[in-house]
């Protein structure tokens, strides 16, 4: 039978809460092939970014995203700080160990709010409801730390903008041993549950030559054997201070993310433990003034991945280049391999799986194809949407 | 008159589908309890489908107009007829006439069929492949589910009769403490998740994966009566099971606690397991549940 039917997924689908297109193509129930649209969420950042000047950058790609908003602000900073002489030559020990805690405490809520969503996507939606109800008090402590639940607005050139108060230090203690029980329970509940796992093992199978051709990156290559993790192999903040161990896994499949994601939690949480012991006294920023000409490159490990920043600094007070890689736009690709052969469940389940976060991923350029001149570009886009708004207000 | 009454008011569609919303409520209520949520006020499912009965119908292009709009009636019909149908065998169980265990079983089956022409008819990739899955998940759960009944109808001495069932039941205690009955029972309570379209069964209706799928193009009127369907069948399923397996007292209350606690069973069920693929689904059934079956229909012959 060779019947090929055209399943969307999107723009609009309750599989995803962010607008993308996923065409599947299927016989039956199997899937033979998969068109992957993005494109629907640009925001121009990068070209807005051009128009900032450094310290207005950091808050700005700081809302590319709002689940990895740490680092996406902290890669920027490190790209800056990589002009200035790199991170650990000017930035005072106590602001490594708060930016640290920033990033671990931002990577358990993100990878609760996965598993959450990870719950509702096979309709486990008991799951769905207990994560995200243990991310709470993660959230609880950023708003202690930094005032706010999801954009810290802690990152800054040279340093953080606030200090952990010593008088918290036992509260965020007492919350990271509250929560240890939680991630117990969730990995007994999701790894060892019988019909969770004949739900996902071997289900969106991505073989290590897979993602090593398809260049995925964080807990998605981790899962397929990878053994890459930017933390480690190119230490920023505190984390060559501290204890910890990356965990990688074989199988390639949903149940292997799943299972490095869970893992990853207990990591965390032991490395927020040590920062706060270890933490030294000392000020918390360095006070830069001026960017020199030059070009840096930053690399902060966000929970779905590397995510890359590149800025060029002509001495003036904004970046002449900004250019933004974010790790979903490396793994929403790799769908193409991991989702084809399995049945529809499969591949809803294989497109979430690698925490896809789209609005990090997009970016959009419209050619004429005869003549393959540029006509309309970011700055384009961002005119479009004054004039729409513009006009959406009159009465 | 009296049979217009017994089908339309009491014990029949206005009293099955009232209970059946409520009974609905406490699946909502319950299940937002487990998941430390507050829950909807007990009148929400009225407002549903008040709300929906007042809107508009869309009927998508190309779709066959005629089909679309009739398979609710019919599933709509034919479950209300099964809730009539175990009302006044409960109250009545004398009146019973000889092989309605066989139409009630014929009937259970009409609104799954139902929802796989309506979902056939509505021209959408998405509801075809909700109704093949439909069609699947029916083939699968109708062998053990009538397994399971014949195992019963072997353990009250033959009767195809709901009342004569009853009877044996009140004269020897419910087929559910014996041997053969209890398995029967468990293979039953499957059969019945599945019949309810809940989760780890709900794959025709999977909603992150087919987005409602045989459900999809409906709206309005024609919506709130596979509702209404779905809200009557929430109450007779669980009613029948407690009529064949566990049927030794009738008295109200201990009938309302007999098919709450079937009820709970449905929910603990549907909060603690993830939905199944289809193959896994049709394997689980053909599998282990049809083996369950089968053994507890050779217990019943052994006399067990």
């Amino acid at each position: 039978m060779s019947h090929k039917v055209v399943i969307p997924i999107g723009p609009y689908h309750p599989l995803q809460e962010e607008p993308e297109f996923f065409r599947l193509y299927v016989e039956g129930e199997k899937v033979v092939d998969i068109d992957i649209v993005i494109g629907y969420m640009h925001r121009g950042i990068e070209e807005l970014s051009e128009h900032k000047h450094f310290d207005q950058v950091a808050f700005l790609v700081e809302r590319i995203c709002g689940i990895c908003s740490s680092s996406h602000p902290y890669a920027f900073v490190l790209a800056a700080e990589d002009i200035l002489g790199g991170e650990a030559n000017i930035v005072p020990e106590r602001a490594l160990y708060i930016r640290t805690i920033i990033d671990e405490l931002q990577r358990i809520h993100s990878h609760l709010l996965w598993l959450g969503l990870a719950g509702h996507f096979i309709g486990y939606n008991t799951v769905w409801m207990w994560a995200w109800k243990y991310r709470e008090p993660v959230l609880d402590m950023f708003e202690m730390i930094c005032g706010n639940r999801n954009h810290y607005g802690m990152s800054k050139i040279g340093g953080v903008r606030r200090d952990i108060r010593d008088e918290d230090i036992p509260i965020l203690k007492k919350a990271l041993d509250d929560l240890l029980p939680a991630v117990d329970m969730f990995r007994g509940a999701v790894m060892d549950d019988p019909v969770i796992k004949a739900r996902l093992v071997g289900c969106g199978t991505l073989t290590k030559e897979q993602a090593i051709d398809w260049c995925t990156v964080g807990p998605t290559a981790r899962a397929s054997g990878i053994n890459i993790d930017v933390r480690r192999d190119e230490p920023y903040g505190a984390y060559d201070r501290v204890d910890w161990n990356v965990i990688v896994e074989k199988n390639g499949d949903v149940f292997a993310k799943t299972t490095v994601r869970i893992l990853e939690l207990y990591e965390s949480i032991s490395i927020i433990r040590q920062c706060l012991n270890k933490m030294p006294k000392g000020e918390i920023d360095a006070d830069i003034k001026d960017i020199p000409p030059g070009e840096g490159i930053g690399r902060v490990e966000a929970p779905r991945g590397e995510c890359f920043h590149y800025v060029k600094s002509d001495g003036t007070n904004r970046p002449v280049r900004h250019k933004i890689r974010a790790p979903s736009y490396m793994n929403v690709a790799s769908d193409k391999v991991a989702a084809v052969g399995g049945t529809i469940s499969d591949a809803a389940l294989t497109l979430a799986a690698v925490d896809p976060c789209y609005c990090c991923t997009e970016r959009l350029i419209v050619l004429d194809k005869a003549t393959d001149k540029k006509i309309m570009d970011g700055w384009d886009l961002i005119k479009l949407s004054q004039e729409k708004t513009a006009k959406l207000k009159k009465p | 008159m009296m049979i217009l009454f017994s089908y339309l008011i009491f014990p029949g569609f206005l009293f099955s589908a009232c209970v059946g919303l409520i009974a609905g409520w406490i699946d909502r209520k319950v299940t937002a309890r487990i998941q430390w949520r507050v829950g909807p006020p007990w009148y929400q499912n009225f407002v549903d489908i008040v709300k929906l009965l007042g809107k508009e119908t869309v009927i998508p292009r190309g779709a066959a107009k005629l089909t679309f709009l009739f398979s609710p009636f019919l599933g709509l019909l034919s479950a209300a007829l099964v809730a009539t149908i175990l009302g006044v065998t409960v109250r009545l169980p004398l009146t019973s006439f000889a092989g309605d265990l066989i139409v009630v079983v014929y009937l259970l089956i009409i609104p799954a069929i139902s929802v796989i022409i309506g979902a056939s008819s509505s021209r959408n990739p998405l509801a075809s492949i909700g109704a093949s899955r439909e069609m699947k998940l029916v083939l699968g759960y109708e062998l053990p589910f009538i397994l399971s009944i014949i195992a019963v109808i072997i353990k009250s001495s033959g009767g195809i009769q709901l009342g004569s069932i009853l009877n044996h039941q009140i004269n020897f205690g419910s087929n559910l403490v014996s041997w053969s009955g209890a398995l029967a029972f468990i293979a039953a309570i499957f059969c019945m998740q599945a019949k309810l379209c809940f989760v780890p069964f709900d794959m025709s209706e999977a909603e992150q994966e087919i987005m409602a799928g045989a459900l999809i193009e409906y709206s309005g009127s024609a919506l709130a009566m596979f509702k209404l369907t779905k809200a009557i069948l929430l109450y007779t399923i669980p009613l029948l099971l407690v009529i064949l397996f566990w049927g030794s007292n009738l008295a109200p209350l201990a009938l309302i606690g007999k098919y709450i606690a079937l009820l709970v069973v449905v929910i603990l069920i549907k909060n603690t397991n993830p939905r199944l693929r289809i193959d896994q689904a049709l394997r689980f059934f053909w599998g282990p549940v049809t083996a369950l079956a089968v053994i507890a229909v050779i217990l019943a012959i052994i006399g067990y």
